[in-house]
C-alpha cells in the first residue's frame, strides 16, 4: 500500500520535470559526423568520379539495394555507367562504405529523405553524385593505386617505388 | 424552457467536456512522463480533438458479420446513455441541476452505473470473438464484486446527511466535508468507481496488453469513437460524485458555486489520470482478492462504526 502511494507521488513530482522531449522539426539534434544516412558519391580532388564501378559496395549490400553497371573509358579507366541505390530499401549499415576501395560511396548526417511515393526514393547517379570529396579530402584513388592510366605510368604513383625489372641480377 | 436550456447545456457541456478530456488525458501523461503529449495541432495542440474527431468520423463503420447486430450496436449507446442520464441527478450548483428525483438522486446514480456494465457486456458477447468474451467476463465479474462496497461505501453519507438527495447531501457538509468523518468511506467508493467505469488500475475488461482492446476489439470508427467518449464521461461522473457527496460540491468560500464545482472536479479528472500514469494493472484473482477481502470489510467496518457513532450521539 504504502509503495502504492509513494509510486503516485513520485510520478506527480514529474510535474516539475525537465523534459527530454527534443522538438524535432524546429530543433534539431546533434549528428554526429560518422553519423550513417543519406548516401552519396564522392569525386576526387581533381574533380574526377572516385568510383571504379569494382561492384564491391554492391556485394557488399546485404539488402541488395545498389546497382550499378560498368563502364570503361578510353584510357582503361572504369567508371560506373549507371549508379542506382534504392533507398526504401536501404538499412543505412555503411557495409558499401567499408567495402568501398576508392572512398567513393560515403555515409552523411542526414536523414531527412522522406517521401510520399516509394520511386521518389530510388536514387539514381546524378542524385547521389556530388561536386566535393566528402570526408576524405586529398584522396585520390589513381595517385596512389598502382594501375597505369593516360599520364601517369607504372611506378609513378604517390609512395611507389618503380617496378621491379625481372631481369636485372642485383638484388 | 429554462429546463430544456439547462439539459441542453450541461449534455453539450459534457460531451465536449469528454472530449476535450482525451486531450487533457494526453497532455497530463506527457507531463508526468517527461515528455509533451500532442502540441501540434492548434494552439498547445487543442484542435488534436477535432482531428481525431475527424479522423474516426471518416473510419469504415463495420459490423463484423459474424457479430449480433442489435447487441453490437446497441452496446455503445448504452454506456453513453447510462452515463449521461445519471448527470440528470447531480446538482451543480444550487440553480444548475436537471431532476432532483424526489429524494433519490443518490440511489437513480447508483442504478445507472450498474446499467453501463451493460455496455461492456453486450459489446463483448455480441462481438463473437474470444478477447471481446474474456473481456466480457472480466467486465461482469469486476462489476459485480466491486458494486457491492461502490453502494456500501456511501450509505455513511447517507447516514450522516440522513438522505439520498445529492442536495441534502452537500448541504450537510456545510461545516465540515464528509471526507473528514468518511475517509474510509471515501477511499472505498474512489477506488470502486475507478473500478467501475474501468478506468486504469482496474482497466482489466479492456487490458490492451493481454486482451488487443477487451471486449471493445471489434469496434471501429464511432462505435469506437462512443465507447471512448462514454469512458471519459465516466470519469467526469465518478469524480463529480467525490466532488459532491465527500467534498461539499458547490460549497467553498470567495468563488462562486459554480466554480468551486468544476475546479473540485476537474481536480479529482486529474488524479485519475495521474493513477493511470503510475499505477501498474494488477492481475485478475489481485482485483478480487483486493475486492472481497480489503475493501468490502472496510466498508462494512466503517458503515458499522458511523451507525454505532450516530446512535450513541
Amino acid at each position: 500500500m504504502y509503495s502504492l502511494l509513494r509510486t503516485i507521488w513520485l510520478i506527480f513530482l514529474h510535474l516539475f520535470h525537465r523534459r527530454v522531449t527534443v522538438e524535432y522539426p524546429e530543433r534539431k539534434a546533434y549528428l554526429a559526423p560518422r553519423w550513417r544516412g543519406r548516401i552519396i558519391l564522392s569525386r576526387d580532388p581533381d574533380g574526377e568520379e572516385r568510383c571504379v564501378a569494382c561492384y564491391l559496395c554492391a556485394v557488399a549490400c546485404p539488402v541488395d539495394c545498389i546497382f550499378l553497371q560498368k563502364g570503361e573509358l578510353v584510357g582503361g579507366r572504369w567508371y560506373p555507367q549507371q549508379f542506382r541505390i534504392n533507398f526504401s530499401r536501404c538499412i543505412f549499415c555503411g557495409y558499401c562504405e567499408e567495402a568501398c576501395p576508392t572512398y567513393a560511396i560515403q555515409l552523411t548526417p542526414d536523414f531527412e529523405m522522406s517521401e510520399y511515393d516509394r520511386h521518389n526514393l530510388v536514387y539514381e547517379k546524378e542524385d547521389l553524385l556530388i561536386s566535393g570529396v566528402g570526408k576524405y579530402p586529398g584522396y585520390s584513388f589513381y595517385r596512389v593505386a598502382g594501375l597505369a592510366i593516360p599520364g601517369k605510368d607504372k611506378g609513378q604513383a604517390e609512395n611507389e617505388e618503380p617496378p621491379f625489372d625481372p631481369k636485372r641480377l642485383l638484388p | 424552457m429554462m429546463g430544456l436550456a439547462k439539459v441542453f447545456g450541461i449534455l453539450l457541456v459534457l460531451v465536449i467536456l469528454a472530449a476535450l478530456l482525451t486531450w487533457v488525458e494526453r497532455r497530463l501523461l506527457g507531463l508526468w512522463q517527461d515528455r509533451y503529449g500532442p502540441n501540434r495541432v492548434g494552439p498547445a495542440g487543442l484542435l488534436q480533438v477535432v482531428a481525431d474527431m475527424i479522423k474516426i468520423l471518416f473510419k469504415e463503420d463495420w459490423v463484423p458479420p459474424f457479430s449480433d447486430r442489435l447487441g453490437f450496436i446497441l452496446a455503445p449507446a448504452i454506456v453513453m446513455a447510462s452515463l449521461l442520464v445519471a448527470f440528470a441527478a447531480i446538482p451543480i450548483t444550487p440553480d444548475i441541476d436537471i431532476w432532483p428525483m424526489n429524494g433519490i438522486g443518490l440511489l437513480f446514480i447508483l442504478a445507472m452505473i450498474s446499467l453501463s456494465v451493460y455496455s461492456t457486456v453486450l459489446g463483448g458477447w455480441a462481438s463473437n470473438n474470444k478477447y471481446s468474451l474474456v473481456g466480457a467476463l472480466r467486465a461482469v465479474a469486476q462489476m459485480l464484486s466491486y458494486e457491492v462496497f461502490l453502494g456500501l461505501s456511501l450509505l455513511g453519507v447517507v447516514l450522516q446527511a440522513q438522505s439520498f438527495d445529492l442536495r441534502q447531501i452537500v448541504a450537510a457538509q456545510a461545516g465540515l466535508w464528509f471526507v473528514v468523518p468518511q475517509f474510509l468511506g471515501f477511499v472505498v467508493f474512489m477506488t470502486a468507481g475507478i473500478a467501475a467505469i474501468h478506468r486504469l488500475p482496474f482497466d482489466l475488461p479492456e487490458a490492451e496488453s493481454e486482451l488487443t482492446a477487451g471486449f471493445h476489439t471489434e469496434y471501429s470508427s464511432m462505435k469506437f469513437g462512443i465507447f471512448f467518449i462514454g469512458e471519459y464521461v465516466g470519469i467526469v461522473l465518478v469524480s463529480a460524485m467525490l466532488a459532491t457527496l465527500f467534498f461539499g460540491g458547490w460549497l467553498g468560500p470567495v468563488l462562486p458555486p459554480l466554480l468551486w464545482f468544476l475546479t473540485k472536479t476537474g481536480a479529482f479528472i486529474a488524479f485519475f489520470i495521474l493513477l493511470r500514469a503510475a499505477l501498474p494493472r494488477p492481475r485478475y484473482d489481485q482485483l478480487m482478492a483486493f475486492g472481497w477481502k480489503l475493501l468490502l470489510p472496510l466498508a462494512l467496518l466503517n458503515l458499522m462504526v458511523t451507525a454505532a457513532i450516530l446512535l450513541a450521539t
